[in-house]
């Protein structure tokens, strides 16, 4: 304890970080839950510090999760979106970069349809870069948040059988999962049809399946992608009834995980497409359970990257 | 004036020729190869412990003129092609407008020899304004001068269009350089698709994209016995089935870039644009498949591939990015340093690739030292190391993947129709 710190690193995925970087940001996000839960949520760590969320994609949960994070640590946060700003009339994103770091920006939080954007921006400028979701690549914050929720109900993540379900080429929210889950070392799953998730993926430590029954056996979580749904007109699968028919989760496919499986969805979700409504809000379900933790983990990120330290200086 | 290089190792594939001798150039032409050559008058070049080779040639160069000037002219283009030890080079018709006429090519051969350093090789274009639907006219481009017909940058969609193309244009003696990849395969993809690609989170371009176009056109060329030249092959099926074909006695040749060379997808992990280009920068497997192609003949030629761009068109997110960088100061370093050095390719096999048989492929008065013929001359060092530096480019394209890695091989000297254009990284003219 103590010798890690993240003060001033970026957030740009999750791969590559190691196992004690994680569990440093999941120990304060569980201090950070605390003043979440409080009644009085202002607790000016970050006071005197500003943030800036650049959303050039839209964003109904990371985008509030991330302001009200910055807010409840006293941080002055304000946001961008890219059909505000200059960059509709069309404005590099280097230079939205500059304009913005020449703000006294101590964190840019950005979300983009572009992979490797984030990491391009730390090339850029010198703010603190952490990603919201970087097209098909990380969202980091995300899979920290899945981690934290199934630590809530589960003692460990080593070993426990994780299934992620639906979109996986898509997916940042897989990918990050997958790099972070396979960190804390637990037994990977991979569902979805042929065209959405590949065989090659076996290559990150992991077993893929197309059979979701067969992918559920024993899990003791499942994870549920949104889909889509323009990738039908990619020919990526033919008909919502025929995904949700083959690939929706719903209690009968769940019937062949553990009796206490936890269910998870990254939001929104297409009830009665990849999770049948009685999934989503039933007691294996902790969806509305990752939202809050979302707040928490983000005001984590924010604290341990613009301040530094170990949250000692929180109550436990 | 005359000049005098003297005590190089002469490496001449044409002649089978590899002997230290002297060259004395008079009057613009070759005046004799030979041993302890005497010129009282002549300026003298000493080519001690470096290579004497016929000018290189690139025979796949994208210059921007006419209509984006800013990106690279034919002064600045040259300049470059000088400074990386070629003598000539050809460029590609994606230009705007594009080169689809006999005049437009009149025009600019004119322009090439008014600014330009070296020597300037026009590629027609094969459709009207590369849109792959009206033939140009072939017959007039041939009679202006084009050394073969391309509507490179583009994949020639249409099969029946293609025959067609093969069928005219063989009555006129000139290669169709096809940029084989399958659109419907490649639309949206950024670099090569396979396990990096996964992690990234990147939209692939799929090796099979462009083996389903190599056998089209493979196909095509057996059909109507027209001569087929695969652009820049980057897989390991492609390489196969031009050797197949070649067994078959098939009308087919093909190229291969320098960086699918050096590089490996492994280098775009940190989405820097400069690795960006299409055909993409492929997996290790495919890299060895095209080292192993060059040493059994396969491959006919060794380009650049030039393609510089505008600093706002690289400096940009990954996806956002123009395909291609800057080659024509890099590529002979990087052909030494990853095919000479690693014992791919013997010095002869290279000079061969990058000189002798690109001037047969495109039908120029090139690519050999004979005395009498014009002095076209690249003098080489295959020792010198030095740490590429943009900043010191003649080209106006800035992006290049070679930026700051240190590589072996330099051109020293450059010599155009008996001119000295480049001397030791030092363009004149």
């Amino acid at each position: 304890m103590g010798e890690i710190s993240l003060k001033g690193k970026h957030l740009l995925g999750l791969q590559g970080r190691t196992k004690e970087e994680i569990e440093l940001i999941l120990r304060v996000a569980k201090k950070m839950k605390k003043i979440v839960l409080s009644d009085n949520k202002k607790h000016p760590l970050l006071k005197g510090k500003s943030i800036i969320n650049l959303f050039m994609e839209n964003s109904t949960r990371t985008r509030s999760s991330f302001e009200l994070a910055g807010k409840y640590l006293g941080a002055d946060v304000i946001n961008i979106s890219k059909s505000g700003s200059s960059m509709a009339k069309g404005e590099s994103f280097r230079d939205t970069l500059l304009t913005m770091s020449y703000m006294g920006t101590d964190a840019i939080v950005m979300r983009s349809s572009e992979e490797g954007a984030p990491l391009y921006a730390t090339k850029c400028v010198d703010p603190i870069i952490i990603n919201a979701g970087d097209g098909a690549h990380e969202h980091p914050t995300q899979a920290l948040l899945d981690m934290y929720s199934i630590l809530e109900h589960k003692p460990t993540l080593e070993g426990l059988k994780v299934v992620i379900v639906g979109d996986i080429m898509h997916s940042r929210v897989a990918r990050s999962n997958i790099y972070g889950l396979k960190t804390m070392g637990a037994d990977v799953h991979l569902a979805g049809p042929r065209t959405l998730v590949y065989p090659e993926l076996e290559k990150l430590g992991v077993t893929v399946h197309h059979d979701v029954r067969e992918a559920v056996k024993d899990a003791d979580v499942v994870n549920v992608l949104r889909i889509q749904l323009e990738r039908i007109h990619s020919a990526l699968y033919p008909s919502n009834r025929e995904y949700a028919r083959i690939f929706g989760i719903n209690k009968s496919v769940l019937e062949n995980a553990k009796d206490d499986v936890l269910v998870l969805h990254p939001g929104p979700m297409n009830r009665g497409l990849e999770i049948a409504p009685d999934v989503a809000y039933g007691d294996a379900s902790v969806i509305q359970e990752q939202v809050r933790n979302g707040v928490a983990i983000r005001m984590a990120i924010l604290y341990l990257t613009i301040i530094g330290g170990d949250g000692s200086e929180l109550v436990d | 004036m005359s000049l005098l290089i003297k005590n190089g190792t002469v490496v001449n594939p044409a002649k089978g020729q590899h002997e230290v001798a002297d060259i004395l150039v008079e009057n613009g032409v070759i005046a004799a190869i030979g041993q302890n050559l005497q010129a009282d008058q002549a300026e003298v070049y000493d080519a001690t412990g470096l290579i004497v080779a016929p000018g290189l040639i690139d025979i796949h160069t994208h210059l921007r003129e006419p209509g984006q000037e800013a990106k690279e002219d034919f002064h600045s283009g040259t300049q470059a092609a000088a400074a990386g030890g070629f003598t000539r080079i050809a460029t590609m018709a994606n230009t705007n407008p594009v080169v689809d006429n006999a005049a437009l090519v009149r025009g600019l051969r004119k322009q090439a020899e008014l600014t330009g350093v070296v020597k300037v090789e026009f590629m027609g274009a094969i459709s009207k304004g590369l849109q792959g639907k009206e033939l140009t006219e072939m017959g007039d481009l041939a009679e202006a001068g084009v050394v073969g017909f391309s509507d490179d940058g583009h994949y020639v969609e249409n099969a029946a269009f293609m025959r067609r193309a093969l069928e005219y244009s063989s009555m006129f003696g000139k290669m169709v350089i096809d940029h084989a990849e399958e659109c419907s395969l490649t639309c949206e993809g950024h670099m090569h698709e396979g396990i990096v690609s996964y992690e990234m989170g990147v939209k692939g371009r799929p090796a099979v994209a462009e083996d389903l176009a190599v056998a089209r056109d493979i196909m095509l060329a057996e059909m109507t016995g027209g001569h087929i030249h695969i652009a820049h092959v980057s897989t390991k099926s492609a390489v196969d089935q031009v050797r197949r074909a070649k067994a078959q006695g098939v009308k087919v040749t093909c190229e291969v870039t320098s960086q699918h060379l050096a590089f490996t997808d492994e280098y775009l992990r940190d989405y820097n644009t400069d690795f960006k280009m299409a055909p993409p920068i492929r997996s290790e497997d495919h890299r060895q498949a095209l080292l192993e192609a060059l040493q059994d003949g396969t491959i006919d030629a060794i380009i650049t591939d030039h393609a510089p761009h505008a600093y706002e068109e690289k400096d940009v997110e990954f996806c956002c990015a123009a395909n291609g960088f800057t080659g024509l100061e890099t590529s002979f370093a990087a052909v030494v340093t990853h095919v000479l050095k690693t014992g791919i390719l013997t010095i002869d096999e290279i000079i061969n690739l990058m000189s002798t048989k690109p001037a047969q492929l495109i039908g120029v008065d090139g690519g050999v030292l004979e005395v009498g013929k014009p002095a076209d001359i690249s003098v080489l060092s295959l020792d010198e190391t030095w740490t590429v530096d943009r900043n010191t480019f003649y080209t106006r394209g800035k992006s290049c993947p070679f930026d700051g890695m240190t590589v072996t091989g330099k051109a020293k000297l450059t010599v155009v129709d008996g001119q000295i254009v480049m001397k030791d990284g030092v363009v004149i003219g």
